[in-house]
């Protein structure tokens, strides 16, 4: 177990030095100019030189990345080009909206994702399993960003249930629980949850519904087993899968809700991300990207850990 | 029943201290939500254009020449600022003396007088200056280009001496505001830290900054100018970069008034009882002609078939009424718009008679490479609008084909020029770039002047017009208002006639208001004064 738990640290290493790489490059391939954020349209040359010298946006790419890395791994991501403040502050505090909105997410989409999806892998070829079906295809389907304007419309427009933007109430001065902060979490929440729902309503009901048909379930149910104990046995083989899956979806959750947090105006990852991206704020969308992967890449390891304690066969 | 009864009484008791506490927190406050990502910089000079000044600039800071921006009926105009008066020196056209305004004091209190100023243009123009900052330099330095020195006079007098006779400079100071030198020092010199706490001689105060979420202003009850005390007592900005967001939250109650909404929400807007407030704006949204040699755009009768070719009417419907039909580069209210003989209209007989003189015909259309983005500030509904133009124009034998990139990468093009192998090279011919267009400078000279074609400056097609020149010369000498409104207008009427540019709109600038908000005037202008907004 303990060589599987260093090999697995061991191959995270290059692949999170390998997403700094590609970070890297990825913003520098695109077109545009990191100035533009600063300089009104029309500064002339001389501005704009004095400018690069300052961000230095002068230097060869090697020597920048060079120096980004050296300083990234001491913790400094910079400053961002646009506010002046430092990326670090700037990225942990939306990560920290991200994770609460990713989470919530994540509980709700593997919540319904498990139960409806166990659910329709039991009643096989029932109404329960075709509205199930339906239910995961929609969730899987379904444009993000409109469900979340249509969400808006009826819940917070023309029923005035919930807010219909922002992460907390208009003098709020961070993430609090209580019922104010709440009511925001939950339209961007609910939006966020569902393709994770859909696509683990799927993964469980394939899983349950082949594991129903192992000669091992028919032979516990000769056995006489009851229905609860057979339950568990469905549960421990399909977990592995689950697991694998739900991590995949958290991951994406975090990164992946741009639209999201924009048409919810939440100040997470997400909503940062496309202003950088727009405003071409290199320091800012590198160590947003960064801190992002190597979420991805730290779940990612934690699933891979968690796993051989579900099916010790893994580890071996 | 007894711990029920201990409860009703503590209740009753605490009553009255609640009413006296809801009566001494009657504070009136707006909740406005603007269409930025972010709230712009709070450290003097405001990031993100021109649009930005009425949040974080003109609130929280003065400049020495201000732009008149409490009035809608009538264009704005030069007023005193923290300059009480200004002129030239008769023996010396470049030099400029200013009589600065005693007994204003910054919000920390300390006195405003003529090291202030001194001490603000080094800090954007003398990068050898302690308080040199790149970040506001760069906001502010191409807006004040004919500064070459200044000096300090004496406590309330500053010259600024100008790099050649330059009479419409007085136009570059409403850019340029003045923060408070000991501020910084009490930040620690720390200009990130003024961010947080800055200080100027503003009508409102920043009494809070949550980056990205809010920035809170406060009323300055002491502020110098009683006229313009802020009739809301906390204005609380909030950025929300996506139009419909910005309007949901509106619907729902979460703020009080809005920039922008949405075309198609308008409908929605009104039967909610939301008033819909714009005016005419200094903003014009054309296609820009390369003049180069190889351009088809060279000959006169193209450009002005185009421009006759374009339906403006039915493009301020698709923008829901949230612009006006252009009939130049100003707006015919500007004192600057003179009498142009060329009459934008649209006339598709006429059109197609110029392009059949200039050669061209169904068989053998003329083939142009426009680049446009595909949003962002400034470019309205960018791509429905251009989609438009472009089946408009092929009504008169002009094919435009697209080059589609982000505002960001168009204004590398833009900067380069027309003649720049990235847009002559690549067969661009002509840009799409919604300009501002607030001062002469700003709508004419730039665009029509010989010596500022690109990369000298943003004449971007490389107009150049010997008469116009010599207008433009004459303009920079003339410190009688009244001879450079006229010979401004001459500029604009020859921009017009020369059909420099296509113009198809201006921008009105539009704001959603919730009942709750009872006074807002929307200047003629991207600077507006928030002291207005009443609730």
């Amino acid at each position: 177990m303990l060589v599987y738990v260093l090999k697995r640290l061991i191959y995270a290493l290059p692949t999170a030095l390998g997403v700094t790489l590609v970070t890297f490059m990825l913003v520098y391939l695109a077109p545009g100019d990191p100035l533009n954020a600063i300089a009104p349209a029309d500064a002339p040359e001389n501005v704009i030189n004095a400018l690069k010298a300052t961000y230095g946006l002068d230097r060869p790419l090697p020597v920048r990345y060079g120096l980004w890395l050296w300083r990234a791994l001491q913790g400094d991501l910079g400053a961002s080009i646009a506010s002046g403040r430092a990326v670090s502050s700037e990225v942990f505090a939306a990560v920290s909206n991200t994770l609460l909105l990713a989470g919530a997410a994540a509980l709700l989409g593997v919540l319904l994702g498990c139960v409806l999806g166990g659910l329709a892998g039991y009643r096989s070829g029932s109404w329960v399993d075709r509205i199930a079906s339906a239910l995961s295809v929609v969730g899987v389907s379904i444009p993000h960003y409109w469900l979340g304007l249509v969400l808006t419309i009826v819940f917070s427009i023309q029923l005035g249930w919930l807010p219909a933007m922002g992460a907390g109430p208009g003098d709020s001065d961070g993430w609090r629980w209580d019922i104010a902060h709440l009511r925001h979490l939950v339209l961007p929440a609910v939006t966020l949850a569902v393709i994770p729902m859909g696509i683990i309503t799927r993964t469980v009901r394939a899983l349950v519904a082949e594991t129903l048909n192992q000669e091992f379930v028919v032979s516990l149910q000769a056995r006489g087993l009851g229905a609860g104990r057979i339950f568990r046995h469905v549960a421990k083989n399909a977990a592995p899968t689950v697991l694998a899956v739900a991590g995949l979806q958290v991951g994406y959750l975090m990164g992946g809700s741009i639209l999201v947090e924009t048409v919810f105006a939440w100040p997470g990852t997400g909503f940062m991300l496309n202003t950088a991206i727009f405003q071409r704020d290199i320091p800012l969308l590198q160590g947003t990207i960064l801190v992002l992967c190597l979420f991805f890449v730290v779940l990612n390891l934690a699933v891979d850990l968690l796993q051989p304690l579900l099916d010790p066969r893994i580890a071996r | 029943m007894s711990f029920l009864k201990i409860h009703l009484a503590a209740g009753l008791l605490a009553l009255p201290l609640a009413l006296a506490a809801i009566t001494a927190q009657a504070e009136t406050v707006a909740r406005y939500g603007i269409s930025m990502a972010d709230i712009p910089l709070t450290t003097g000079q405001p990031d993100r254009g021109a649009g930005a000044y009425q949040f974080t600039g003109h609130t929280i800071y003065d400049p020495l020449i201000a732009w008149e921006a409490n009035i809608g009926t009538r264009p704005g105009k030069l007023i005193p600022g923290l300059a009480t008066e200004w002129k030239v020196d008769p023996k010396d056209s470049k030099v400029w003396t200013f009589k600065l305004r005693k007994g204003v004091k910054f919000h920390d209190g300390s006195d405003f007088k003529a090291d202030a100023v001194v001490w603000n243009l080094d800090k954007v123009l003398n990068d050898k200056s302690p308080q040199f900052d790149a970040k506001q330099a760069a906001q502010v330095k191409p807006r004040i280009p004919s500064i070459a020195s200044f000096k300090k006079i004496d406590d309330y007098t500053v010259e600024i001496t100008t790099k050649d006779t330059d009479a419409l400079f007085p136009y570059q100071l409403p850019w340029f505001l003045v923060g408070s030198p000991a501020q910084w020092e009490k930040m620690g010199r720390d200009w990130a830290k003024v961010a947080t706490q800055p200080s100027g001689t503003g009508p409102f105060k920043l009494d809070k900054l949550v980056p990205r979420e809010r920035a809170e202003l406060v009323k300055n009850a002491g502020y110098w100018d009683q006229s313009r005390i802020p009739k809301t007592d906390r204005i609380v900005l909030v950025p929300i970069p996506d139009a419909v967001t910005r309007a949901n939250a509106l619907l729902n109650g979460q703020v009080d008034l809005i920039e922008t909404p949405p075309p198609d929400m308008l409908p929605q807007l009104a039967a909610g009882k939301f008033r819909i407030v714009q005016n005419v704006t200094p903003h014009v949204w054309p296609y820009h002609f390369s003049t180069q040699p190889g351009s088809p755009w060279t000959d006169i009768r193209v450009r002005k078939a185009a421009n006759l070719a374009i339906d403006r009417a039915s493009i301020v419907k698709l923008l829901g009424g949230q612009a006006v039909a252009a009939k130049g580069q100003l707006d015919p209210s500007s004192p600057w718009f003179g009498k142009p003989s060329f009459d934008l209209k649209y006339d598709l007989p006429a059109a197609r008679a110029l392009m059949a003189a200039a050669g061209y015909s169904a068989a053998k259309p003329l083939k142009a490479k426009i680049i446009i983005a595909q949003g962002g500030t400034g470019q309205m509904l960018s791509l429905p609008m251009n989609e438009y133009i472009q089946q408009s124009l092929a009504e008169v034998n002009i094919q435009v084909e697209f080059q589609v990139v982000e505002l960001e990468n168009l204004y590398l093009h833009w900067r380069a020029g027309a003649k720049a192998d990235m847009n002559a090279g690549k067969g661009i011919t002509g840009i799409n770039l919604g300009y501002v267009t607030a001062d002469p400078f700003y709508a004419l000279t730039r665009f029509a002047y010989g010596k500022y074609i690109a990369p000298n400056g943003v004449n971007w097609g490389g107009y150049d017009n010997p008469k116009v020149n010599e207008a433009i010369e004459q303009i920079r000498s003339s410190f009688d208002t009244k001879v450079q409104d006229k010979l401004l207008a001459f500029v604009h009427q020859q921009m017009v006639d020369d059909a420099l540019m296509m113009w198809v709109v201006h921008d009105t600038n539009p704001h959603a208001l919730s009942p709750k908000v009872k006074q807002f005037i929307q200047a003629q202008h991207w600077f507006q004064d928030l002291t207005t907004i009443g609730m």
